[in-house]
């Protein structure tokens, strides 16, 4: 085993959390209020409220978690069944006498009572904390992650190994003590192999000595796993009886990049996080950002975000849909959707320059204005895109072979999909109405006249059903964008601590040149605290959890991944079927590894 | 034909038509790979071109290119937008993508390659039946682009040999396409001898 040199970047510098103006929440006071209500309901010992937080927060004693878990996933005011998220946080300086370095990090939402909810555990090296996968199965792949990143270990977990990192890897990177830089090489003698658990409805195979059950590998590269998404496969005849995915192989440590970075030098890796969709990461990283610094950005910007985060998002589904299709053999559709998506591609181009990853947003707005055909040219798109979306949907929703193929395949039902934690059009598809952009609206979405489609079964045809009408959901939305009109005005904040003077202003005035000077070297430094923000992306909620330690780089970031969750239901979703029908589930799931690696 | 820009009604892609024609194509001249341009000799009646073998089939080789996309992340969906409708690399003679590699000879590295896939990746490589050539498409498969990070490859030339390295991130299809234009080039020319 060898290392390679070292070439870090921007090596953690910064000092602990300092003594500036703590970040206070404007909602603060409402949520430390409904804290209070929720730990009086569920009554359970070890448990400690943080005050002046966005999320009603709770620090739980460590061997109290599980129970604290399922006391709010059951009690019937509040359902917390959904699981959003699970991650950790380093705090290296903080004594053992506090708890130890280690926070790990639980979030739940509830769907009863719209509500959501934030648990801490403190953890030092060295000490484990007990698994929840009894209560919430979505947390079995997050408690790898948390482990694969931190080393924190999971006590009675049932399949504890690295999930992101490979088999030769040395340490656990999200660690403040580990460069960033630090490469581990792996070859071909270090991979494991994966035998796949055969799941307990076909134990009885096991028994039978007469058969034997064919172990197959598909991926990571093959052309239906899209490069990088792995599943080895139990087969019996042609019955998949057990399947294990194994990710990891686009981690291109998306966090730890993060924190090396300045606040606006991330904007570009949030990009690569949903590729196919990379507006929609961008609003959510910076609204995350602007919610920290209690900035808003203008009305025209807003405008803007709005329209080109549906843009993407039908170009998103086009994607999705057409790369699905051709992976069941129709290639017509891939060909001829991917001539509007060109269209809304070329949209962003004239806006930013840059045709598939605008990084068009800036913290405070945008980068510049758009140019003066905008209204125009959205106009001409959402007049030629019903076209497309009809067509190919007549082409395939009622053709028998494609329905054979899609009908019953890949089903989940609606329980499981909350207990993993599924969001955006694969939840839907199983009939649960949420949607962020309506749920906890942003940007305006809440002025606009549109549904939230749904459809019954979550099947993959159902999630075909649900991604046609999102289209013309996002359609109906642009139209009455576009009727609005872009409202005069700015497109950045007027904030010299945030954005960058006009040039002409730096070359004759000392104070903009001064200013100009500081933001360059020392960046944008929120107050010292952590929020949440949250948006609906292409294939679920894309969430950004940030820590400020008041220095121009994030002291943690987090993305909360849609596909993670979505993925690692796979197996339960395939077992029992074909592989074909395997190959059709995975095409509707819409995994864009970008987002599912970091 | 000149070149034209038409502005269409429910584009707002501006589309260019007509081509602009070489030299030699107006003076009824062929051009043949590493040799200068020759006239057509007539023969008693026949038509004979006299070349070298070589010189022909690096000409066949470099026209019918069929790529393996190894594409990981954004990059790929570049590739695709390349391989698609609007773009249509077919025109070049490079539309045949085949996902196995013993069915290719022009891999298309599309993406940041990282630890856990280099061993993937090499072992793909190796599948390739020669002669094989290999396109670095976009930043990260050049050099690691921005991400110099703990599970990055820091160009996938650590692991196999490059042709042709794209910049962009991602590049445009414009730019994947010049790449296969300049690999053809390079293989007609006899430049690439390996195997």
């Amino acid at each position: 085993m060898s290392t390679l040199t070292k070439l870090s970047a921007i090596p953690y510098t910064g000092p602990a959390p300092t003594n500036r103006t703590p970040y206070v929440p404007a909602d603060a006071a409402v949520m430390d209020a409904r804290g209070q209500e929720i730990a009086a309901k569920i009554a359970q010992p070890g448990i400690t409220q943080e005050s002046g937080q966005d999320l009603p927060t709770f620090l739980v004693e460590t061997d109290r978690i599980v129970a604290v878990l399922q006391a709010l996933h059951d009690h019937a005011d509040l359902r917390f069944t959904m699981p959003l998220d699970l991650f950790g946080a380093d705090y290296p300086n903080r004594p053992r006498e506090s708890g130890g370095r280690f926070d790990v990090l639980y979030q739940l939402y509830s769907l009863q009572n719209n509500e959501r909810v934030r648990l801490k555990v403190r953890v030092a090296e060295n000490e484990s904390v007990p698994t929840s996968v009894g209560v919430f199965q979505g947390y079995d792949w997050y408690e790898r992650e948390v482990f694969d990143m931190y080393g924190i270990q999971f006590a009675g977990h049932p399949n504890l190994r690295r999930i992101l990192t490979h088999e030769n890897f040395q340490g656990h990177p999200l660690r403040k003590d580990y460069d960033p830089a630090q490469r581990w090489l792996l070859t071909d003698g270090g991979i494991t192999k994966i035998m796949p658990k055969i799941a307990p409805q076909f134990q009885h195979l096991v028994a039978d000595s007469d058969f034997e059950l064919v172990t197959l590998n598909l991926g990571p590269s093959h052309p239906a796993m899209h490069g990088t998404l792995r599943v080895v496969v139990s087969l019996d005849g042609e019955t998949i009886v057990g399947a294990e995915q194994e990710i990891g192989y686009l981690h291109r440590c998306f966090e730890k990049m993060s924190e090396t970075h300045t606040y606006q030098q991330v904007i570009p890796f949030t990009d690569r996080l949903n590729y196919c969709s990379a507006v929609i990461n961008n609003v959510g990283y910076c609204m995350a950002v602007e919610k920290m610094l209690g900035i808003a950005a203008p009305s025209r910007a807003d405008h803007v975000r709005l329209m080109l985060s549906e843009f993407y998002r039908i170009a998103d589904h086009i994607v999705c849909i057409g790369t699905n299709l051709v992976d069941l053999g129709a290639l017509t559709n891939f060909w001829y959707l991917f001539q509007p998506r060109e269209e809304i591609i070329a949209l962003a181009e004239s806006c930013s320059g840059a045709r598939l990853l605008p990084s068009y947003l800036r913290i405070g707005g945008l980068a510049v204005d758009v140019p003066g055909d905008f209204l125009a040219n959205a106009q001409k798109i959402v007049n030629m895109l019903p076209k497309y979306v009809d067509e190919v949907e007549a082409l395939v929703m009622k053709n028998r072979i494609f329905r054979d193929r899609v009908e019953g395949v890949g089903v989940l039902s609606q329980a499981d999909a909350i207990n993993f934690g599924f969001t955006g059009p694969c939840l839907r598809a199983t009939g649960v109405p949420f949607d962020v952009r309506k749920a906890s609206p942003y940007l305006g979405y809440e002025t606009y006249d549109w549904d939230v489609p749904i459809a019954d079964g979550g099947d993959t045809y159902a999630r075909f059903l649900v991604r046609f009408e999102e289209m013309r959901q996002s359609l109906r939305i642009l139209q009455q964008a576009i009727d609005r009109g872009l409202p005069p005005g700015p497109v950045m904040v007027d904030n010299p601590y945030v954005a960058l003077p006009p040039k002409a202003k730096v070359y004759n005035e000392m104070e903009s040149l001064i200013y100009h000077f500081k933001l360059i070297m020392h960046g944008i430094q929120p107050p010292v605290g952590e929020t949440y923000f949250q948006v609906e992306g292409g294939n679920g909620e894309v969430g950004f959890y940030l820590v400020s330690d008041g220095t121009k780089n994030p002291y943690r970031v987090r993305a909360r991944p849609p596909c993670f969750p979505i993925f690692e239901a796979y197996g339960k979703m395939i077992t029992g079927q074909t592989i074909p029908d395997a190959i059709a589930t995975l095409g509707s799931l819409n995994i864009i590894a970008g987002e599912l690696d970091h | 034909m000149p070149v034209q820009k038409i502005e269409r009604e429910e584009s707002i892609i501006p589309r260019k038509t007509g081509y602009a024609p070489g030299e030699g194509a107006e003076k009824g001249l062929i051009t043949l790979p590493g040799e200068a341009e020759r006239e057509v000799e007539d023969l008693g009646g026949a038509t004979y071109l006299t070349t070298r073998l070589e010189s022909v089939v690096n000409w066949a080789r470099g026209n019918s290119l069929w790529p393996l996309p190894f594409g990981t992340a954004c990059c790929a969906i570049e590739f695709m937008s390349m391989v698609s409708s609007h773009y249509d690399i077919s025109r070049f003679g490079a539309e045949a993508v085949r996902f196995s590699p013993r069915q290719a000879d022009l891999m298309i590295v599309a993406g940041t390659i990282v630890d856990k896939l280099a061993p993937v990746l090499k072992k793909i490589y190796d599948q390739m039946p020669e002669p094989k050539y290999v396109i670095a498409m976009g930043a990260c498969a050049t050099s690691g682009g921005f991400y110099r990070a703990y599970h990055v490859v820091q160009g996938i030339d650590e692991i196999i040999p490059v042709d042709i390295w794209v910049p962009g991130c991602p590049p445009t299809p414009d730019g994947l396409m010049y790449a296969i234009l300049k690999l053809r080039d390079k293989i007609q020319r006899g430049e690439i001898r390996r195997g």
